[in-house]
């Protein structure tokens, strides 16, 4: 059973890998969440993305969310972007796509390119 | 969506849009009368009577992407659909109270699915100084999450950090559970 006590020992075993995080200039995940992406399925997407970076305790790399950019039909839609390296975006993904596309793309530096947009056109 | 808490999602994401600083989100069942009532209330910029007065309608949004916002509407229709009722006040500069009422036992409504991966969304999709409260109630029992509580006891650890949003969704889901439980 979870209690609010717990984050006495979340906040001691987490505050050295914070200020790591803070300082990186890493990868972006993007998920789309407006209405389409969340009718579509981007809400257990969204949250297999965090489970798996915190899994693989990745410190530079986050996890965010934006509107809907236009394309309703390709949700949920993820974009990730690199420093340094083109936005890759993914589309029509589901959450057992992630450890994959963390494994090879985030991790690896290697796109999944049968997940992309170009493939789904 | 085939759950109540993908709506919830989907409408708490307009506050945050508004740029709310507290947002509440209440979930009440009253077991006697057979009804699920969810408010969400938001200080965020407020709507103007004008945009107001067409929320409701498919073809009004304030994003330029796309011309249609379906959020609105869609809960607007469940709700009739469930024999429940739909209203939304609003004030610019002071905010927005939408107040969703359902027959819980009607057959269109949908299960509430998990309220725990919905408040994982939004605190971690949500800008840093953003605060929310989940009240959730099930006759005289009450479970209550509250985002100041837990950055008060972080302490400067953020709320997205991925272990604190995995306690966050496990402490809610076991506490919706237990609520539910004390009733039965």
């Amino acid at each position: 059973m979870k209690s609010i006590a717990d984050l006495e020992k979340i906040r001691q075993s987490t505050l050295s890998k914070v200020n790591l995080r803070r300082e990186s200039e890493g990868t972006r995940i993007v998920v789309g969440m407006a209405t389409c992406g969340i009718a579509a399925g981007a809400r257990p997407v969204m949250n297999a993305f965090v489970d798996e970076v915190g899994k693989r305790n990745l410190l530079d790399v986050i996890v965010a969310q934006t509107g809907c950019i236009g394309m309703c039909r390709f949700e949920p839609i993820v974009e990730i972007t690199t420093p340094g390296k083109e936005k890759v975006t993914y589309v029509n993904v589901k959450p057992e796509m992630v450890p994959k596309i963390v494994a090879d793309h985030v991790v690896n530096g290697q796109p999944v390119v049968e997940y992309t947009i170009g493939q789904a056109e | 969506m085939n759950e109540l808490s993908l709506y919830i999602l989907d409408l708490v994401q307009n506050s945050v849009t508004a740029g709310a600083k507290h947002i509440l989100i209440s979930v009440s069942s009253d077991t006697d009368k057979d009804t699920l009532t969810v408010v969400i209330e938001d200080d965020g910029c407020g709507m103007s009577k004008e945009l107001l007065q067409k929320v409701t309608s498919p073809f009004t949004t304030t994003r330029k992407t796309r011309k249609v916002g379906l959020g609105i509407p869609m809960i607007m229709q469940l709700c009739e659909m469930c024999e429940g009722r739909f209203s939304i006040k609003s004030e610019p500069g002071k905010g927005t109270v939408l107040t969703l009422g359902f027959k819980a036992s009607h057959m269109d409504m949908p299960p509430m699915g998990s309220l725990g991966e919905t408040m994982l969304s939004l605190v971690n999709g949500s800008p840093e100084g953003l605060e929310f409260v989940l009240e959730y109630r099930v006759d005289e029992n009450e479970f209550r999450f509250d985002t100041q509580e837990v950055r008060a006891m972080l302490d400067g650890v953020p709320l997205n950090t991925p272990e604190v949003l995995s306690w966050i969704r496990d402490y809610i889901t076991e506490g919706i559970e237990e609520t539910r439980n004390q009733e039965q």
